[in-house]
Formats: structure tokens, sequence, C-alpha cells
């Protein structure tokens, strides 16, 4: 990569340009959209955990005035279940979820019905009416207890991830020390604001079916839903507004998309879904809930020499569009940045009767790094060394890079790309004063204060292929229009992409449109997703900008009378190099039509890299803990807009000190959610959340792409439990007393008494 | 999320609201006052409610004055109402520390106080408060009035002894003599949410000790109410560390520990002794 590519713009925290329309009450979410003549869809939800239907009376509900119709499986009979996007292990397929229930229930909350009525009200009233008559059947909602039965043929534990290299049990053999820890997470997931919504329309004159409300992954979704409802590509289109908030879950391909796609096929008429928040709590993909049990031979010094780690990754009922996903990525991404000679995971996907579950904001590896980091901590204490020097033995060598680490996820080899994890260490030791910070907190101690730091380290992982394509159009007006698949989901992609454009092109940023989540404008495209889209759209992005400027140069050239060579761009104006004549783009883009494409195809990953440091006061009266200051360190590469990074950041830190702390989706024993509103699930506030501190450091810039990218958008969470469990057990005094998520005040409680955790 | 379908009335006067309640009352009828606690509850249809009596418009139920001793507070006046000194002395320095952990400001701009203590969570600050200090409840209906102690009114878990067709048209609380000192503490897992336990002490110094004093619980049992156990610890010792923590001692004991999820009995107990030693160091 060239140092300067990309000019002057990329780099700098210019404003975002999709605030105008979002800070002036303008915004388009999914329910701002409306048609004519739509009706209202209310799905019927199972109220019991586990049961055989056994019937299904409608009549009640079908009595109420305004309602058009009511639909059951018998009328979906014809679509197929919900396929997998990534990780469909094909021993998974007997587990997908048809968009009804056909003859079971098996979680809270799965549709079982679908009322369409002439308002949302009424569809809720008439609901309620559905008489829905099922059988109880026993419910598991523990993941780690023995398989039970699925269905009459199979069982609980549809496969199971193995993952490793290296010879497992010499490594034991031969270990000075065996540390040995079981560890929980709790389920806990992302929680837009936005809530789902779907708005489909058919128009039968260009036989037309759209989806409104799309998100993520529309491309995908739309090929999906084409395939699913037997249509042709073309005649299926998704359009993206905006959204308030996505995290992995939202943009999924839901049953509720389908039944409202296939409504508006069957009706002739608009079909409107908004999810109520209710339903957000056990109908969308929940995330998260894995228990490990893991084991490390360790030499004298605290090396590394082994790691066997067998966990339980609770999926819920179905296996969603994500099928293996966050089970093979919690287990490849374990080791992180140490040297780990010999690996074997064993990960238990289980089916429970909860609410399914996909992806949630750095999956798999906000569950394995706790699980690693936590590790790291009790070596620490074995060899009696700090929890620096620790990590210092163990992290892979900048010399080392590129390293292999000798797993794969999502069909690519894991190959770190770049990195100076001790370097990072370094920088973020001075930089924060940890060695103080440690200081300081020893001294409250002393008086009896609660205080502890807490640290942990993480290797992320972005720009998942395997492509992105991007068009570039100049327009007469002066506009610079970029097309691509990919998505929106509110982290700022439209600033970062046309930065990179401008940057590319030597146009100002805020006079470049970016399309982006609308499937009738491009022929295809990646999404938002797996800290992406920077990276992948990004360097497509670059390529489409460097296209379009080499055709605006050589077409400039014979009017200018020189040679492309001879010229240049700056601010929107072609000019010579050594003075004399100019030209604005925009006049050229009324001369002639000017578009540039670039395709970036890439099977590998990029690693981007981090450190979290926490600092938490314990009460020791009534065990809450409070965060009081929360710094990362994060090796982006390359940051295009420093601000959204930063902004990527905090949110992905508040999330994860929810999950650290307060988030849990609760079971009652016969599998009844406990956590179906915000009085019981509970999200942080800004009260609870202190100022997140960021080093934002550029040291390892990826040599996969022109730019140096690597992606943001998880770097935040990953590390949050890991290091929040870390300042709890240093706060307390009880190293390695932390073994689960969330971190509940009855649970410190009861350790604070000597007792066993509750 | 959409509450079932409903009547709402919106009576001008406190008659014309005290009739249609007695008609409406046998089938689900309900005041609907801030609707901080009723809407939600729709919302979930948790509850049905055919009719709603609206009183944001009845006339002088905004009522916020002193009389004999006593402020009286209408069923209209808002929680954020009490943010500013509404009471002369001690009881308005002690209402504006109280509001302040009701819920989040948005929901103090609609919720009221007198919704609170008919609505009897039992880890209302109000009617900690309510019980804590011996409030007056003066309950109307289509045919007549009544008072009733708070003794008396808090019955149960959003349980109280107002009957259906009963409005509480006003709450009396005393004034509390200058240099009364009063300490307010609880803890809730996150800013804004319902008390796992709270507490409030108010007692007067007489000769360097600790006189007349008052220790309630809330967020601990089915309703918040003075923990005479922990009085006692408090009664006639100099206001310090070994009183408070006695008496901290002493409720945790008293208690017949509420028990959820997320909160044993064991460390129920664990909560009152913590919010009742804060709020009596918060007194200091
Ligand atoms: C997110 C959130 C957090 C909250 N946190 C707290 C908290 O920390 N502490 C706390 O105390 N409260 C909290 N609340 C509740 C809030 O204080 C309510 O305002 C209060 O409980 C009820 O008052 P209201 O005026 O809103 O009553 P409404 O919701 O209108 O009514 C509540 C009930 O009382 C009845 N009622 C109301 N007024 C009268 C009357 N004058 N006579 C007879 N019956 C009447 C109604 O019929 C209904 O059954 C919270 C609410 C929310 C939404």
């Amino acid at each position: 990569m060239s140092k300067d590519a990309g000019g002057t713009v990329i780099g700098r925290s210019v404003p975002r340009l999709e605030d105008r329309p979002l800070l002036t009450g303008q915004g388009r979410f999914a329910a701002n959209i409306s048609f004519p003549g739509q009706l209202h869809m209310r799905v019927v939800r199972s109220a019991v955990a586990h049961g055989k239907l056994t019937g299904l009376d409608a009549s009640a509900a079908l009595n109420v005035p305004g309602v058009h119709a009511v639909w059951t499986a018998a009328d979906v009979a014809h679509i197929p279940p919900i396929g997998f996007r990534l990780t469909g292990l094909t021993e998974l397929e007997p587990y997908r979820q048809y968009v009804l229930a056909r003859d079971r229930v098996r979680y809270v909350g799965e549709p079982v019905a679908a009322v369409f009525a002439s308002d949302p009200y009424i569809a809720e009233d008439a609901a309620d009416l559905v008489d829905v008559r099922t059988e109880d059947l026993p419910s598991i909602i523990d993941a780690a207890e023995q398989p039970g039965f699925y269905d009459d043929e199979r069982r609980t534990e549809p496969a199971i991830i193995r993952k490793g290299y290296g010879d497992v049990d010499a490594a034991f053999a031969q270990a000075q020390h065996i540390v040995e820890l079981e560890l929980s997470i709790g389920r806990h997931s992302g929680v837009p604001i936005e809530t789902r919504g779907v708005i489909a329309t058919y128009d039968e004159e260009r036989d037309v079916l759209a989806m409104y409300g799309a998100a993520k992954v529309p491309h995908w979704n739309r090929d999906s839903i084409a395939m699913m409802l037997g249509r042709k590509l073309e005649t299926v289109q998704l359009f993206e507004g905006h959204v308030g908030g996505g995290f992995g879950i939202r943009g999924e391909l839901y049953p509720e998309d389908l039944l409202a796609c296939a409504a508006a096929l069957k009706f002739r008429k608009p079909v409107k879904w908004i999810e109520d928040r209710r339903e957000h709590l056990i109908a969308a993909n929940h995330s998260r809930q894995q228990r490990h049990k893991i084991r490390a031979a360790v030499d004298d010094h605290g090396r590394i020499l082994g790691l066997d780690d067998t966990f339980f990754h609770d999926n819920g009922a179905y296996m969603r569009t994500h099928a293996a996903t966050v089970p093979d990525l919690a287990a490849a991404m374990l080791p992180g940045p140490y040297i780990v000679p010999a690996y074997r995971a064993h990960g238990h996907i289980r089916l429970t009767n909860k609410t399914p579950c996909g992806t949630y904001r750095a999956p798999g590896r906000y569950e394995s790094t706790f699980v690693r980091e936590r590790l790291m901590d009790a070596i620490a204490q074995r060899i009696q060394v700090d929890r620096l020097e620790i990590r210092r033995r163990n992290l892979i060598a900048k010399e080392q890079m590129p390293y292999d680490a000798r797993t794969a996820t999502l069909g690519t080899d894991i190959i770190y790309d770049s990195g100076d994890y001790a370097g990072l260490l370094r920088r973020v030791d001075r930089h924060y004063g940890l060695a103080r910070a440690i200081a300081r907190a020893e001294q409250r101690r002393s008086t009896g204060v609660l205080a502890g730091v807490g640290l942990a380290m993480f290797v992320e992982k972005s720009g998942l292929g395997p492509s992105d394509l991007v068009r570039i159009t100049l327009h007469a007006d002066g506009t610079t229009e970029v097309v691509t698949g990919s998505a929106s989901v509110g982290q700022g992609m439209e600033t970062a992409m046309a930065q990179i454009c401008a940057g590319a092109l030597g146009i100002d940023y805020a006079t470049v449109r970016v399309i982006h989540g609308q499937t009738d404008r491009i022929e295809r495209g990646g999404g938002a997703y797996a800290s992406r889209v920077t990276v992948m759209t990004g360097e497509a992005t670059h390529r489409a900008a460097c296209d379009l400027r080499a055709k605006a140069l050589a077409a400039a050239a014979p009017l200018m009378q020189t040679t492309p060579d001879r010229l240049t761009i700056a601010g929107g104006v072609i000019t010579r190099v050594n003075g004399g004549a100019s030209m604005p783009l925009a006049e050229l883009a009324r001369i002639v039509s000017l578009t540039g494409e670039g395709i970036f195809e890439y099977k590998h990953m990029v690693y981007p890299y981090g450190v979290h440091i926490a600092e938490v006061l314990v009460d020791a009266e009534s065990g809450g803990v409070t965060v009081e200051r929360y710094f990362v360190g994060y090796d982006i590469g390359r940051a295009v807009n420093p601000m959204l990074i930063e902004g990527q950041i905090a949110g992905g830190v508040a999330q994860g000190i929810g999950g650290a702390l307060y988030e849990d989706f609760r079971y009652a024993e016969n599998g009844e959610p406990l956590s179906v509103s915000f009085a019981d699930y509970l999200m942080p506030t800004a009260h609870e959340i202190p100022r997140i501190e960021l080093l934002l450091t550029e040291d390892a810039p990826s040599p996969l792409n022109s730019l140096g990218l690597k992606g943001a958008g998880e770097g935040g969470a990953n590390a949050a439990g890991a290091a929040i469990a870390s300042a709890v057990d240093d706060a307390i005094g009880l190293p390695g007393a932390i073994t689960e998520l969330p971190i509940t005040p009855q649970r410190l409680k009861a350790l604070l008494r000597g007792l066993p955790p509750h | 999320m959409k509450p079932a379908p409903f009547v709402r009335h919106a009576p001008k006067t406190l008659d014309e609201a005290l009739k249609i309640l007695a008609e409406v009352a046998p089938q689900d009828g309900r005041i609907l006052a801030g609707g901080q606690s009723l809407v939600p509850v729709m919302a979930f249809r948790m509850a049905r409610p055919a009719h709603l009596v609206d009183i944001n418009e009845v006339a002088g139920l905004d009522k916020l004055a002193v009389e004999d001793g006593k402020l009286i507070v209408g069923a209209r006046v808002r929680h954020a109402t009490f943010h500013r000194p509404a009471a002369p002395g001690p009881l308005g320095a002690l209402l504006a520390v109280v509001v302040r952990n009701i819920a989040h400001y948005p929901i103090r701009t609609r919720g009221t106080m007198c919704g609170s203590l008919a609505n009897a969570d039992p880890a209302s600050e109000w009617c900690l408060t309510a019980a804590t200090l011996g409030a007056q409840m003066v309950a109307k209906s289509a045919s007549g009035e009544r008072v009733i102690a708070a003794d008396d009114f808090f019955e149960g878990i959003m349980s109280t002894a107002l009957a259906e067709d009963e409005l509480l048209a006003e709450v009396r609380l005393p004034l509390l003599p200058d240099g009364t000192k009063f300490g307010f503490n609880e803890f809730s897992r996150r800013a804004g949410d319902f008390a796992m336990s709270v507490a409030l002490a108010v007692y007067e110094i007489k000769d360097g000790r600790i006189a007349s004093p008052r220790l309630g619980v809330g967020g601990a049992e089915p309703h918040p109410r003075r923990i005479p156990e922990a009085e006692a610890a408090l009664d006639g010792q100099a206001p310090g560390d070994m009183a408070f923590r006695a008496a901290a001692e002493a409720a945790a004991a008293a208690i017949d520990p509420l028990e959820d999820a997320q909160t044993d009995a064991s460390y129920r107990r664990d909560l009152v002794r913590a919010v009742v030693r804060r709020a009596l160091e918060a007194s200091l």
C-alpha cells in the first residue's frame, strides 16, 4: 500500500453525511413507511416453551370486524424453512425453522399463526382470540445437561465443532502446571432502539415484490426470499431505509419477513409488520450463552504449552441463518494474541427451548475472549507473576507476522495479517499509566475501598469477503454517486465511503452520495456485518474511484490538449500539474458519461487487535459494581474517520459492559422467558457507562488492501466481559472468583460473604 | 403492545369524576392519573380496563397547599413538582431529596404522588415516605369521604384500602419541626430503576441524642413500613456509626424478606442493612 493513497480527507474526523435528516427529525425508519390500503400483520406466538400442537381455532379472530385473514402453517406449507447464510453444516439442516410452527412449538414466542387486519390494534385484539392448543412436552433450558430429544428421532445436539492442531495430550503430559476453569457467559443480544419491521408490497404491473425495512444483507435476503417464494430474482427487490441499530441481529432473514412478503403476494395488498418490544425480546435472535470447561498446560514460566477447551453453546430452539457461526468463531478465535503450540476445542451445539440464536457484535469472540483472558489471569496467579507480564510472555511477536493461527472459520484460514501486540501493550501501559492505576487501586483497597483494575487483550477479525462491487458515477450536477450493495446500520458507512471515494478522486467528500441497501441499483453486495464494510466496500470504493479518476483524466486529456499523466484532480477540478488550464469534473461529466467500477475479491480476513482496561468499584455492602473508568487501545491499521471509530468503540464497550454486568435473558425452569421488557432485561444507560477513553493506533496497517484498512465494529464489545471480570476480581481480592457473566450484585455479594454463589 | 379497547372518560369536575367512577368501577373502570404505571401494564395487556376515568382535567385536584401543619398534595400533582421545596422546613427538603430517586425525569413530569400511593408498589419512594411520616390519605367516592391513616392504607403488594369506586383525592403529609434530621438511601441496579431496597430515616435531636425516630423500609416486604426494632435501636442514642449499625442490623433481622430471581432472602437482608445504615449516615 502506498502511504498517501487516499489523500488528506482520509484520516480526518469529518462530520457524518448521514446526520442531517436524523438530527432534524427526517429519519425514515421502517415504521415511517406506509402504503394506502395496507394490511397490518400481528403474529400469534407460542405461549409454551415446548409442546405438541394439537389444534388451532381462529374462528373468533376471523369474526372481529376489520380482520382480513388468519394464516396457520397450512397457508404457508409451500414455504421451505429458512436457510443458512454462513457456516451451514448439513447436519444442522433438520433444525431449521419454518415460518410458522408445524406440529411442535419449541420456544415461547415461536410464530404459530399470523393475523392480517386493517389496523394494528384490531390485529392485536384478534390475535388474542386465536386459540392455540398444545400438549406440553418437557423443556430443556440448560445446554450443558445431557442432550434430550428434539423430535421423535433427533437429539438436541446436532453437531460438535472440532478445531485444533498439535499434540495436546503431549503438552499436558509435559506441563509443569495445569490450570483448569469452568466459565459461563450469559444470554444477551443486540437490542437496537428500532425494533424490526417489514413492509411488503406487490406491484402487479411490473410483477415486482418489494420489501422495505431491509437491513444488513439485502442482497442475500432478496435471493433467499425469491428462492423460498419461487420467484425470479429480478422480481423481488429489497429496500433499506434508515436503520436504528443492527448489531448483528437486525437484518437477518426471519419468519416475519417471509410471512409479510407471502401475504402481500397472496392478498395483492401492502402488508406491514412492526415488531413491538416484547416481541423483540423473545423473537429476534438471542446470542452469547455458552459454558466452557478449559484447561491450560503451562510451563514454569507461565508459557502456554497447550489449551484444551470443551464448551456448550446454547443455540435456542432452531438453527437460524447463522447456523454454526457463533460456536465456530468462538472455537477458531479462542487462542487470540498468544502463542498456543497445541490446541483442541470441542464446541457442542445444543438446542434448548429458548429463542433461537444468531450473531451479536463480536460473536464468539466476546465469549472466547472472556474465557481466554480469565485463563491468562488464572495462569498469572498460579505462576505468581503480574497480569501484564503473563501476557507479554505469551504474545505472538511482531516478527512472526503474518502468523498462521492454524484454525479456520467462515471458510477462511485464520492468518493474522499484521500486528504488534507487545507494542500496543507497551503504548497502552505508557499512555494510560497502568502501573500507577494498579498502585492507586491497591492503595484504595488498603483503606477498605474495593477498587480494582482489570485488563484483557484480544485479536479481532474484520473484512470478511468474498467480494464487494462498487460503481461510481460522476453526474453533470457535480455530485458523485457511489453505488454499493453494502448496507448501513447506522455506523457511518456513507461518510466513510464518501471519504475514501473523495480521497482517491480528488473531490470534496460532501459532494458524494452513497447509495446502499437497494437491490435494484446494483446486482450484488455483501452487506454490513463482521466489521467488513470499511475494508471490503472501502477497498472496492477505492478501486472504483481510481478507475473513475483514470477514465476522467483520459477523457479530459484531449480536451485540455495534454496527456493524462500531466493532469491531476483536486477539489473537484482537473488541472494540469504544471499549471495552466483547468476544468471542473462536473463540466467533463456534461460532455462524457463517466462511471468507474471496482471489485474487491479477497478470501482472507484482516485482524485488528486491542487492549481493554477497566477500573471498577465494588460496593461491599450491596455487591453493586460501578465502572469508574474504561479505556481501549485499538490498532485499526488505518483510520478513515477517527470520530466514527471512537463511536463504534464506545458503543461496543457499552454493550460489552451490558453483558458483563446487566443484560441477561433469563428463563424459568419451565422455559418461560423472564426478561420480556426493559424492566427485566437491563440495558445499561448513560448513568452506568463512563466516558470511554480510546487510544487509536495505526501501527499495523493491513498489507491485504491498498489503504491498510481494518474494521472497527466489534473491538469495543470484544473484551469488555473479560476486562470487567478481571477488574472485579482485583477489587474484591479474590483472583479467579468471577466465573460467570453477568456479574450480578446478588452473586457478587454471595462471593463477598464467602458463600457459594447463588 | 397495544392496549385492548377501552373507553376514556374525561370529567372536568370532581363530582362528575366520582359519579362516572361509581358507574364504571364494577366493569374494571380505573382512574388514569399520570399513566406511568397503568399505561405500560395496559400495553402489555396485563390490565384491560374497559373504562378509564382520566382525572387530568378535573378542577381542584392540582391542589398543593399547607393547611393545619400539613402539606396537602392533590391527585394531579406530579412528581417533578417536588424537585423544588414544596413545603416549608425539613419536609420540603426531604421530598426534594426523595423525588430524585423516582424513575427518570420525563416520567416524573407525568407521574403523580397520589398515583404512586394508589398503585402501592412495594418499592415506591412515595409509599415509603407516606408510611414513614404517617401521612393521611383522603379517599372520596360518590357516597362520601374518608381519611385513612398510612398504617391502614397499605395492605400488600400493589394493594391498598381504597375501594374500587374511591379516588385518592389528596394526601396530607405532616410538616416536620425545624431541626428534624432525615436521610434517604436506595439500592437499584441501574439509576432510575425501582429500588431493590430503600430506607428513609427521620428523627429529632434532643440533648445531643436521637429522639422520636422514624425508620421506614421499602422494597423489602409487600409494602413499606416503619421498623420498630430499628427505631428502638436509635431512640435515645447519640447519632453516629454505632447506633446506625445497630439499627441497620435490627432492620435486617426484623423484615420478612420478599424474594425474587435476583434477590434471595439473605441478599434482601444485606440490602436492607446497607440502605438503612446509609440513610442514617446521610442524615448527619
Ligand atoms: C421506567 C419507569 C420507572 C419507574 N420507576 C419508579 C421508581 O423508581 N419509583 C416509583 O415509585 N415509581 C416508579 N415508576 C412509576 C411512576 O412513579 C408512576 O408515576 C407511579 O407509580 C404511578 O403514578 P401515575 O400518576 O403515573 O399513575 P397511573 O399510572 O395513572 O395509575 C397507577 C394506578 O393507580 C391508580 N390511580 C392513579 N391515581 C389514582 C388516584 N388519585 N386515586 C385512586 N387510584 C389512582 C390507577 O387507576 C392505576 O391503577 C416508574 C415508571 C416507569 C415507567
